[in-house]
Order: structure tokens, then sequence, then C-alpha cells
């Protein structure tokens, strides 16, 4: 079986993120990261290989520097990765991303694409739909449980009530919740063996992509203003000496909540 | 006036608050068209007229519920091809969402998700990283789609005719390919939905355990709250999954949030940030989340929410 699994590396949200002042994200002020969705997506992916044979190959697009968190990747025990890097990519929208990532999975071929459910930078959760549209495969979204019976898919998708069932069939996409699994920390084999494992650099010219269809100038949706938040005004913190629950019950009634 | 289709989100007849939310928005820039999916438009209609709809699309097919996000984006799809729309909005919940990104490839129209408010010209406000930067942003490809969070803006009533109008979609093939065979009811009980709820209770890593929750659930209860827990908590156990608010999990904007034993983490904060009104209650002075607090009481959680919980039921019962 042919697992793709897309990994994106965003800025760690423990250090400050920016934007810079062409709205895009500041990249170098804070350190790079595999998004954590993401390290599920590949947990899911190397549990299917082995139970079911076959190999995970990571897919990811964005800068040179995005090599860190493909290492990773494949030191937690992918096969192989593809490293979509191009200037022209750069402040890229959803439906650019979506369009590049679909070149290349129609390029590569695939069973199963599995995503994590949104990047924690941009937050969209839109690229496991967008791809399913554009390869016109079945979407399998926000999976907490994924079962594979030859050629049959069916998961369990959260949903605020519960779950629900849902089912089709191979290949399709899948967009993982962190409860599907608890990601593999890398091994200390696992991260030698990495060092020797195959990774493909594409550019759009591979793909077959026109680079003025992509990057921030052709976005569809575009930035117009930004600002910091204002702090919020600082507010009563009363330490509790035995009344602490009767003062807050003041508070939520001067507010009119009781 | 173009009309700006809204996508509702309902449960059989009824309307789900958002849906108001997104018709009074839509009013400010076109005539509100409702689109329905599925059964009780008839009886849904009424609530969709004290919000200013002017129309209600509806196409009752069974196969909008059966399949993920695809025969709503064909119909979606449909709709703006013949009735040229000024925009789309729809809610920005997880099928929102997956219905949006569908539309925004078929009709190669850009796509804001998150909204947390839309200005003139149809700028969308949308809070970043956590909450720490605002953003305006506005579609400038195809038809703007955008997707709005749920408790973001208030509804206000405006009387609309909600006209009915049945339309037919031959769904494809193609757009039944993963169906839903069955919806599993986990949690039921009379608490509102956390992402719409006015007032959210929150339990983390200082409740300590599963049967503590009992505390968090009790005060929530008393105040007719939505129960939401942090990472901690349901990396732990102590709560289900699908009630964690954070980076990770849910983005609530309630009215009122109040965080019980949370320290309040940036993976926390991300999900509650917006909120109007925050009440914290921690044992330890230092922690972040008291930054944020309009009320902070630094104390012994096991103390102070059952007093919380009883001062809050005397006053009711006044």
């Amino acid at each position: 079986m042919n697992i793709v699994v897309c990994m994106k590396q965003v800025p760690d949200t423990y250090s400050e993120r920016k934007l810079r002042p062409d709205s895009t994200l500041d990249r170098d002020a804070a350190d790079g990261v595999m998004n954590e969705l993401d390290e599920y997506a590949i947990e899911e992916g190397l549990r299917l290989a082995e139970a079911h044979g076959g190999e995970v190959t990571i897919l990811s697009m964005g800068p040179d520097r995005a090599t860190e968190s493909i290492r990773k990747a494949l030191s937690m025990g992918a096969d192989k990765a593809v490293h979509l890097v191009d200037d022209a990519l750069a402040g890229s929208d959803a439906l650019a991303t979506s369009a590049a990532l679909a070149a290349v999975l129609g390029r590569i071929g695939f069973d199963i694409v599995i995503l994590g459910s949104e990047s924690t930078d941009a937050r969209m959760g839109v690229m496991a739909a967008m791809l399913s549209e554009r390869l016109g495969v079945p979407q399998m979204p926000y999976a907490s449980k994924v079962e594979i019976d030859g050629t049959a898919i069916s998961i369990n998708r959260q949903a605020d009530y519960g779950y629900d069932r849902v089912q089709g069939s191979l290949p399709a996409v899948i967009s993982v919740v962190e409860k599907i699994n608890e990601p593999r920390y890398p091994s200390f084999k696992g991260i030698m063996a990495a060092k020797k494992k195959p990774v493909e650099t594409l550019s759009l010219a591979d793909i077959g992509i026109d680079p003025g269809q992509v990057g921030l100038a052709s976005a569809a949706t575009e930035v117009v203003s930004f600002a910091d938040r204002p702090p919020r005004q600082a507010g009563t913190v009363v330490k509790d000496d035995g009344d602490g629950g009767a003062k807050a019950a003041e508070f939520l009634a001067a507010q009119k909540f009781i | 006036m173009a009309e700006i289709l809204v996508l509702a989100e309902h449960s059989g007849e009824s309307v789900k608050k958002v849906t108001t939310e997104l018709l009074t928005l839509a009013r400010r820039f076109g005539e509100p068209a409702v689109v329905w999916t599925g059964p009780g438009a008839d009886a849904g209609r009424a609530r969709l007229a004290e919000y200013g709809a002017a129309k209600v699309y509806v196409a009752a097919g069974e196969e909008f519920d059966d399949y993920v996000a695809a025969p709503k984006a064909e119909l979606l799809a449909s709709l703006v091809a013949d009735k040229s729309p000024a925009a789309v909005l729809v809610a920005s919940t997880a099928e929102g969402r997956e219905v949006a990104a569908r539309l925004a490839v078929k009709t190669g129209s850009g796509l804001i998700t998150d909204a947390v408010g839309l200005d003139e010209g149809l700028v969308a406000e949308q809070s970043i990283f956590g909450g720490a930067i605002i953003v305006q942003s506005k579609v400038r490809a195809g038809m703007p789609i955008v997707a709005v969070r749920p408790n973001a803006i208030a509804p206000e009533p405006a009387d609309g005719p909600a006209e009915a109008e049945n339309v037919s979609v031959e769904v494809s093939d193609a757009a039944k390919t993963a169906q839903v065979t069955e919806r599993v009811v986990q949690e039921r009980g009379e608490r509102p939905e956390l992402t719409e709820a006015s007032i959210v209770v929150s339990g983390g890593r200082g409740v300590g355990s599963a049967e503590n929750f009992a505390l968090i659930e009790k005060l929530a209860d008393t105040l007719g709250a939505a129960v939401g827990a942090s990472r901690a908590a349901t990396d732990a156990g102590w709560y289900p999954h699908q009630f964690q608010v954070g980076q990770t999990g849910k983005t609530v904007s309630p009215q009122l949030y109040l965080a019980v034993g949370i320290s309040g983490a940036i993976q926390h904060r991300a999900g509650m940030q917006t909120s109007k009104t925050i009440m914290v209650i921690n044992k330890d002075p230092e922690a972040p989340i008291f930054e944020l607090a309009d009320f902070g009481v630094v104390g012994d959680l096991f103390q102070v929410v059952p007093q919380l919980t009883e001062e809050i039921q005397k006053r009711s019962g006044d």
C-alpha cells in the first residue's frame, strides 16, 4: 500500500510568532517545528503500513529549512520523502497549496493520503477537503480511528456529540485528530537510518505548475491590515480567604451573568 | 440587490444559533438567502424569518446528511452559478469549513475561515496566532466565501419573508463516496454545544481526576453552561477529547469563560482568548491565565468552586 503523509513545518507555538510587513508569516522569527497534528498523521501512516504492508512517503511543501522536520518524520520510520520547494510558492494560499500538493500526489501516486486536521499556524482546516475535491477521491475527515479491509476504508469521525461511522473505498484522503494514537518518538536507530533515506526535491517546473498561479501575488485572499491585539485590561484578582467563591459570585452578579 | 447565500446549520427543524448570526451579517451586504439541506425547512423557516431571511432555498434530499460535505458543496456551486450571489457565508465549524473548501476549489474563489467580524467591502476580521494578532483580510478572486466563527457576533432579529423555493440538484456519484453510516451519540445531556454556548466552564490539570470533573459539570449546569477541558485534562483521559478547548481542539468565544485549574499555556489560550469576559480560579498566582482574567480567584478550586456553585444556586433561588 502506498501511503503518503502530508507534513508541514510551522513556527513553534511556544515562541513568539510574527507577521512580516507584507503580511506573510515571519518564519525566521520563530523556531520551526513539525506541525503537531502531523505527528499523529505520520504515526497512523506507520501503523497502517505495519498492519497492511506498504511504504510511507512524507510529502512536504515549504522552504529549504523544512528539511529539519522532514528528517524528523523519516526518523520516526517513514520510508522516504518528497519535498516541494520553490521560491515562487512563498505566500501561497490554501487554493494554490492544494493545487500544488494535488499535482505532486498525481505524480507520485497514492492509496491513502493522511493529513493532520489542521496546522497550528494557518488553522484553516481545509486542506484535506481541498485535496479530496481536487483528486476526486473520498474524504475521511477528523478520524479518531481508521480501519482498512482490502480496498474498503471506514473511520470514526469525531463529532460534538460523539462520533460518526464513515465508509468509503481506497484511494482516499484521511485527516486525523490527536485522539487517534500516541505518536512514537524517533529512536536513536531511527535517527541514524533517516540520514540515508531518500528525499526527492521537486520544483514547480517538475510538477507542471506555472509559478504565476501560486505565491503571494496570485493568492485569492489578501491581508488588508494587521495589528497586535491590544492587551486586555488588567482585571481584579483576589486571594481566597474562605470567601473566594462568594466573591466570584458577586462579580458574576455585577456582570449580570446570574 | 445581490443575494448573500447562507448555508444553514440545523438539527432537524431546530436552527442553530450560528445560522442567526450569519443572517445578521448577511443582511448588511445584500439579500440574505438561506440554503437549507435535508428535512425540517417548513418548521425551521419561522426562525429564519425572525432573522431577516429573504429567501430559503430548500434542497430536501437525504443525501446531504448521508455523505461527507461533497453533496452540500455541489448544491452551493449550482446555486452560485444560478443566482450569482455577492458572497457565501458558512459557519466555521468542521463541516462548514469542509463544504467551503470544496466550494472554493469548484468556483476558484478565495476562502476566509474563522472570521470573527465582517465589515464594509466584506473585509473579514480574524484573530490569529492564539489571539495575539488581529488581521483584516478580504477575498480578491472569485466570489467571496467566508466561514464565520460561531458566537463571534451577536445575532439581531429582523423581519424577513423567508420565502421558500425548492431547488433540485442531482448530486453526482462522485460526491457520494464518503458515506455516513451511523451516528454514535456518546455525550447527551442538556448542556449547550461548546462552540455555541454563551457560558463555558473549563477544567484543567488542577481538577486532578475524571471523578472531580463532576465539580466542573455541576458549576456549569448551575450556569446553563457548556463544559470544556484543557488538553492536559483530555490527554489524561479525565474528559472526552471532543470537549478540548485550545490549539488542537475547539476555539470558543463565549460571553463568559471560566477557567478552573488551568495554567493558561498558549495551547489553551489559542482556543479561548477571544471570550468576552474571563474568570479564573487557580491556586498558582503566577499562572499565565491570570493575565487574561477579568476576575480571578487565587485559591484551591475544591474550596472555591463548590462555594461559587452554592452562591449561584442561592442567588438564582431568590
